[in-house]
C-alpha cells in the first residue's frame, strides 16, 4: 500500500505520511528482486542481531547476581515462560521456544521501528501474515495430529443447546478462518497507523506557527507509540498461545 | 468521468468505513472499564485475570480492525 501512496499529491505536507512505509534498496537504486538488500531486510536483520545480542551475549557470563543485560534477558525468558505455562498448561511448554522467538522478534522490530529515520518491518502485512499464517497452519496441523478427528469437536460447543449448536458451529468456523486476519493486521495496523500519526504531526512542525505544538504532540505520541509497540508484541504472543491451547485441548 | 465517481464512491465508503473504529473504541473501553470495576472489587484476584483483560481486548478490537480493512480495500484496491 506503500508504493500506491508515494505517487500521489502531498496533500500540503512537505513529506507523505506513509513514505516511510516503502521497501527501497537499501544500497544504491534500481528495481527490487527477491535478492536485493531492501530496508526491510536490514532492519529484521538488526532485529535478530538484537535478540541476539541480548539473550546469547547478555546471559554468557551467567553470574548469580545478574547484570543489566542479563537481568532483562531473564525477565523476558520468565515473562514468556509463565505465559504459555498459564495458558496452554504443561503440554504446551513443548512449544515455548517457537513463542519465545515470535515474541523477541516482534518486540525488537517495534522498538528499532522507533528509532527515527528506521524502518518497521512489522507495518507491513506481508510480514506479519507471514508470521500469523505460519501459526495458523502449525496449529491447525498440530490439533489435527495431536487429536485426530476430534479436533473438529473445537466447534461443536456442546455446553449448548442442541438446537443452537449447529449455528454456533458455523459462527465458530467463521472465526476459525478469520484469526489469521485479524492476527496479521492488528500488528501491521497498530504500527502503520502509529508511525503515520507521528509523521502528520512531524509535518505540521514545518508550520512555524504551530511548530511547538506539534513537537509536544510528537513526543506525546512517541511515549504512546513505546506502549503500543510492547502491547501489540504482548496480544500477538498472548493470541499464538490461545491458538495453541485451542490446538492441544479443542474440547469445550 | 464515470471512473471519477467511482473514484469518489469509494472514498465516501472508506470514510464511512472508519465509523467501525468507533465501535471498536466503545468495545475496547467497556472491557477495560468492566476489568477496572472488577478489579476494584476484589483486588487480590485481579492480577490472575490481566491474561484474560488483554484477549478480551484483542476479540473486541479485531472487529474494528475488520472496518479498517474495508476502508483499505476501497482506498488501494477497488
Amino acid at each position: 500500500m506503500a508504493a500506491e501512496a508515494h505517487g500521489e499529491e502531498a496533500g500540503g505536507l512537505v513529506f507523505h505520511p506513509m513514505d516511510q512505509f516503502i521497501v527501497e534498496p537499501f544500497f544504491g537504486d534500481g528495481a527490487v528482486s527477491w535478492y536485493t538488500i531492501t530496508n526491510a531486510t536490514v532492519w529484521m536483520a538488526l532485529a535478530v542481531l538484537a535478540v541476539f545480542a541480548l539473550l546469547v551475549l547478555g546471559t554468557s557470563k551467567r553470574s548469580v547476581v545478574p547484570g543489566r543485560m542479563q537481568s532483562v534477558a531473564e525477565l523476558a525468558y520468565g515473562f514468556i515462560y509463565k505465559m504459555v505455562e498459564d495458558i496452554c498448561g504443561k503440554e504446551g511448554v513443548k512449544y515455548f521456544p517457537y513463542i519465545m522467538t515470535l515474541f523477541m522478534f516482534i518486540v525488537f522490530a517495534n522498538f528499532l521501528g522507533l528509532l527515527p529515520m528506521a524502518f518497521t518491518p512489522t507495518s507491513h502485512i506481508a510480514v506479519t501474515a507471514l508470521m500469523a499464517f505460519a501459526v495458523f497452519f502449525g496449529v491447525t496441523i498440530l490439533g489435527f495430529v495431536k487429536n485426530g478427528a476430534s479436533f473438529l469437536s473445537l466447534f461443536w460447543v456442546s455446553s449448548a443447546p442442541l438446537p443452537l449448536r449447529p449455528i454456533l458451529a458455523l459462527i465458530e468456523i467463521i472465526s476459525y478462518f478469520v484469526r489469521p486476519v485479524s492476527h496479521s493486521i492488528r500488528l501491521a495496523g497498530n504500527m502503520m497507523a502509529g508511525h503515520a500519526v507521528i509523521k502528520v504531526f512531524a509535518g505540521f512542525a514545518a508550520i512555524a506557527a504551530i511548530a511547538p505544538l506539534s513537537i509536544v504532540a510528537i513526543t506525546a505520541m512517541y511515549g504512546l507509540e513505546i506502549l503500543v509497540s510492547f502491547i501489540q508484541a504482548y496480544v500477538f504472543t498472548i493470541l499464538t498461545c490461545v491458538y495453541l491451547k485451542d490446538a492441544l485441548h479443542p474440547h469445550h | 468521468m464515470e471512473g471519477d465517481i467511482v473514484q469518489m464512491g469509494a472514498y465516501i465508503g472508506a470514510g464511512l468505513a472508519c465509523m467501525g473504529m468507533g465501535g471498536a473504541a466503545v468495545g475496547v473501553g467497556n472491557v477495560a472499564g468492566n476489568y477496572l470495576a472488577g478489579a476494584l472489587r476484589n483486588p487480590s484476584a485481579a492480577a490472575g485475570q490481566t491474561a484474560t483483560l488483554f484477549i478480551g481486548i484483542a476479540f473486541a478490537e479485531a472487529l474494528g480492525i475488520f472496518s479498517f480493512l474495508v476502508a483499505l480495500l476501497l482506498m488501494f484496491a477497488v
